[in-house]
């Protein structure tokens, strides 16, 4: 009797210092997650068993999806530079606080001529579907080009580094709009890039 | 409370009151811990899953004057042809077109085109009996294949660990027998 009173003493142990790791590390990892942006134009990527990360900074993702091609860069002073070299060439002008709430776009697909409309949205407005038509990328216009050489230019200015390409396609997108693509980036000599995918099993 | 148990508390209930919170100070963490390492699991699997995965990919040097691009040549008996069609149609051949073996209609996965390559492989190495001169395999999607039938090609090419791959402009003779097959038996 006196032994099983003993053994029930024991059944309490003290969590104060397991709490205060386990709250440590909560914090921790609370503050290195980075929230998931919303896309403007969700796609779903096909999957691969190749388990290489995308680079986290230096990059340009082409997403694909629809026939629309969207363009985003990582990076607040290349996102600056690359717009004030569209803006140059395509004669277009943007205040100082246009260019700043352009910096914290992620990624975006209308015409340079639209981009200030695009702008002056809330985050919320921007990411409806069906409201960016994409990125012309035709060969009278080919606004895609400019940006990824305008990207790429910016990059070597802020970073002095190559920037990564990395294109995003929808699994049901037909290849030659994949092609197009594939083109205009050989066209400027750029014949590495990742394609992002999906992960899954490799016994599929 | 705080204030009110200064406010009315004489000297003996006061010392009493101490006691007692001496005996409250010990509070039960289990479901806190609990708590804790179940949102840490969540934030780690979140942080790690989230980053995209993605794939490599090296396409040979283009020039913008067509005249300076030079076809390089290969040994035939070295290459494999793959064209992605529609609706997940593959065919494969091996050599030149209809020349040992007219396309063959094949699937994707484990048991049709992966067991294909690495049987293809060995037996291109035996042909070569050089480590270096390995199997070829040329990727030929079609105006209506998809993106997945590409990406799903070039990771079989990961997987069996092709040496030497590349993604090429399908022919017209080609996407002919891609789409003449198609009629004769339309696949579901």
């Amino acid at each position: 009797m006196a032994k099983v009173k003993s053994q029930k003493k024991m059944t309490s142990i003290d969590m104060t210092a397991m709490c205060d790791v386990a709250f440590l590390l909560l914090t921790f990892f609370i503050l290195t997650a980075t929230a998931k942006q919303p896309e403007p134009l969700p796609v779903d990527t096909p999957s691969s068993t190749v388990q290489t990360k995308l680079p986290e900074s230096d990059l340009a993702t082409i997403t694909i999806g629809n026939g629309k091609v969207f363009f985003g860069v990582t990076g607040k002073e290349v996102r600056k530079q690359a717009l004030e070299m569209m803006a140059q060439k395509y004669n277009v002008t943007f205040t100082p606080e246009e260019v700043e709430r352009f910096a914290l776009i992620d990624e975006f697909g209308v015409p340079v001529q639209n981009l200030s409309e695009i702008i002056a949205m809330s985050g919320a407005d921007r990411n409806k579907p069906n409201l960016q038509p994409g990125i012309p990328k035709d060969s009278t216009d080919n606004q895609l080009a400019d940006w990824i050489q305008f990207s790429r230019r910016a990059t070597i200015d802020v970073a002095n580094k190559e920037l990564n390409i990395a294109i995003k396609g929808d699994a049901k997108e037909e290849y030659p709009e994949i092609k197009k693509v594939m083109d205009i980036l050989q066209n400027q000599k750029i014949n590495s890039f990742n394609l992002v995918t999906g992960l899954r099993g490799a016994d599929f | 409370m705080a204030e009110l148990n200064t406010g009315d508390a004489g000297g003996k209930k006061g010392s009493k009151k101490v006691r007692s919170k001496k005996l409250n100070s010990k509070v039960d963490l289990t479901a806190m811990v609990d708590l804790a390492f179940l949102l840490i699991t969540f934030f780690m699997l979140t942080t790690s899953l989230s980053k995209p995965q993605s794939m490599d990919l090296g396409l040979p040097d283009k020039d913008e004057d067509p005249s300076k691009n030079k076809d390089v040549k290969v040994d035939e008996n070295r290459t494999m042809t793959l064209l992605l069609g529609d609706n997940n149609k593959m065919m494969y051949y091996m050599g030149i077109l209809n020349t040992p073996m007219a396309p063959k209609e094949i699937a994707y996965g484990k048991a049709g085109i992966r067991a294909e390559i690495i049987k293809r492989k060995k037996s291109v190495l035996e042909y070569t009996g050089n480590k270096d001169k390995g199997l070829i395999v040329i990727i030929k999607p079609s105006k209506k294949s998809n993106y997945r039938n590409l990406i799903d090609a070039l990771d079989e090419m990961a997987i069996t660990d092709v040496p030497t791959y590349a993604i090429v402009d399908i022919t017209p003779e080609e996407s002919q027998i891609l789409e003449g097959k198609a009629a004769a038996s339309p696949t579901p």
